[in-house]
């Protein structure tokens, strides 16, 4: 089998990307708004573990960028937060690797943590009132949802044979 | 490092100055088919249930219509009525007189927006003559201001978000106060009430124009509470919001006296101080 060429799959990360962005859009009832899980969180550490050499910290602030434009937050909230992550997620990726899903489930809670809370740190910052369970319940519903994430998107990785 | 420094300084540049709303409007239309994509199902149910109504309920409907349209004919016929001598007595004051506002329905569109404020994605956008600080109410009373604008869509943000205030007056007896949004559950609150202010529950709260952005006499709440701590120096009076912030699918862009879509095209740059 010839090498893969580098650009390809480009556009099959793009797509999982647009994809988490209109989950993250989608209309949830009240009750269920603040257990929405971190989609765009989750799929930027999946692309980034997987194909550290291409998805790193640059992907993390574009993708920061529209988020933010997206809900509406200041420019540059979702940045700073998606960014830190990548950059995170970037260092550790040689250890995570080695992890089953349900262990790197784990870390993704403490990644998703560390999201969560510096949005609302900026939020906070603005003078907006913030909760406690706006931070643990997306991290949550993320870490029970990882697993099967990734089994997803590995196997959407290897359809198209993204590398 | 240079991209959480790069965050820093965008936030800080949106925070506090209005340079960054081309890159923002930028990156809406890039955005806008993702929210589009998201709003098509819910749009696609409407249309559904606006097409397979049955010919009986349409029958129905239309009676209903109907009737409820005599009704408002009737109250309408007296009002201009009293439209007219109202203009007539204010002439005869030599006050300036009020013109009608014109309005726009605009259509909330089923995207979620940052949880933590509260905002709504509008279908209009400055192709339609939307502009920053332009007034939003529904059938009940007003809704917020529209805080960005792109091309084809517009955020508005609600009077209950924490960072939106609202000059208002109680009807019963004109004094005048302002209206904050309280943020964690729909509400809002006047600020800065004296203990011995005559405000009574179930008054009725409507802006007052001061701002010169929102028009007068539009309903904004009714007071729901009223609490007299004497340990504290103001009073706490918290007003529930008449406008259903979170049912409404329609809502009204209003342009005031002597702003029409037109003219405010070719001023964007001086929002809402036309009134």
């Amino acid at each position: 089998m010839s090498p893969p060429s580098p650009r390809r799959g480009t556009v099959t990360i793009a797509v999982s990307f647009l994809v988490a962005l209109m989950l993250t859009a989608l209309p949830l009832p009240h009750w269920a708004e603040p257990w929405r899980p971190a989609w765009v969180t989750l799929v930027l550490a999946y692309w980034v573990l997987a194909l550290p050499h291409r998805v790193g910290v640059g992907v993390g602030w574009g993708l920061g960028l529209l988020l933010d434009v997206l809900t509406g937050a200041l420019l540059g909230q979702h940045a700073l937060s998606l960014s830190l992550v990548a950059f995170l997620a970037l260092r550790l990726h040689q250890r995570l690797r080695v992890l089953s899903p349900w262990e790197q489930g784990v870390s993704i809670f403490l990644l998703v943590v560390l999201d969560r809370a510096l949005s609302l740190w900026v939020t906070g910052i603005q003078g907006m009132p913030t909760e406690a369970r706006a931070i643990w319940a997306p991290a949550l519903t993320s870490t029970l949802l990882w697993p099967w994430l990734f089994v997803v998107l590995r196997d959407v990785r290897r359809r198209y044979q993204v590398s | 490092m240079a991209f959480v420094l790069a965050s820093l300084v965008l936030m800080t540049v949106d925070h506090r100055y209005r340079h960054l709303e081309v890159v923002r409007a930028g990156l809406s239309v890039l955005v806008l088919p993702l929210q589009l994509a998201v709003n098509a199902p819910f749009q696609l149910a409407q249309w559904a249930s606006d097409r397979l109504a049955t010919r009986r309920s349409l029958m129905d409907e239309n009676a209903r219509l109907r009737a409820e349209r005599l009704l408002i004919d009737a109250r309408l016929g007296r009002f201009s009525d009293l439209e007219a001598e109202n203009r007539r007595l204010r002439e005869l004051l030599d006050s300036s007189s009020r013109v009608g506002e014109r309005v726009l329905v605009a259509e909330v569109m089923a995207v979620d927006m940052d949880p933590f404020s509260h905002k709504i994605l509008l279908n209009r956008g400055s192709r339609d003559g939307a502009f920053l600080g332009q007034p939003l109410i529904d059938a009940n009373g007003v809704m917020g201001q529209v805080v960005h604008v792109t091309p084809f869509s517009s955020t508005a943000l609600l009077v209950t978000d924490p960072n939106h205030a609202l000059p208002v007056q109680v009807t019963r007896n004109g004094l005048r106060a302002i209206a904050i949004g309280r943020g964690v559950s729909s509400g809002l609150e006047l600020a800065h009430m004296p203990l011995n202010a005559d405000v009574r529950v179930d008054d009725l709260v409507v802006t007052s124009g001061l701002d010169g952005r929102f028009p007068s006499g539009y309903p904004v709440g009714r007071v729901s509470q009223v609490r007299l701590d004497t340990g504290r120096p103001f009073a706490e009076v918290r007003v529930e919001p008449s406008a259903h912030m979170e049912r409404n699918r329609e809502v009204l862009l209003v342009w005031g006296a002597g702003q029409g879509p037109g003219e405010v095209a070719r001023t964007p740059a001086n929002p809402g101080k036309g009134l």
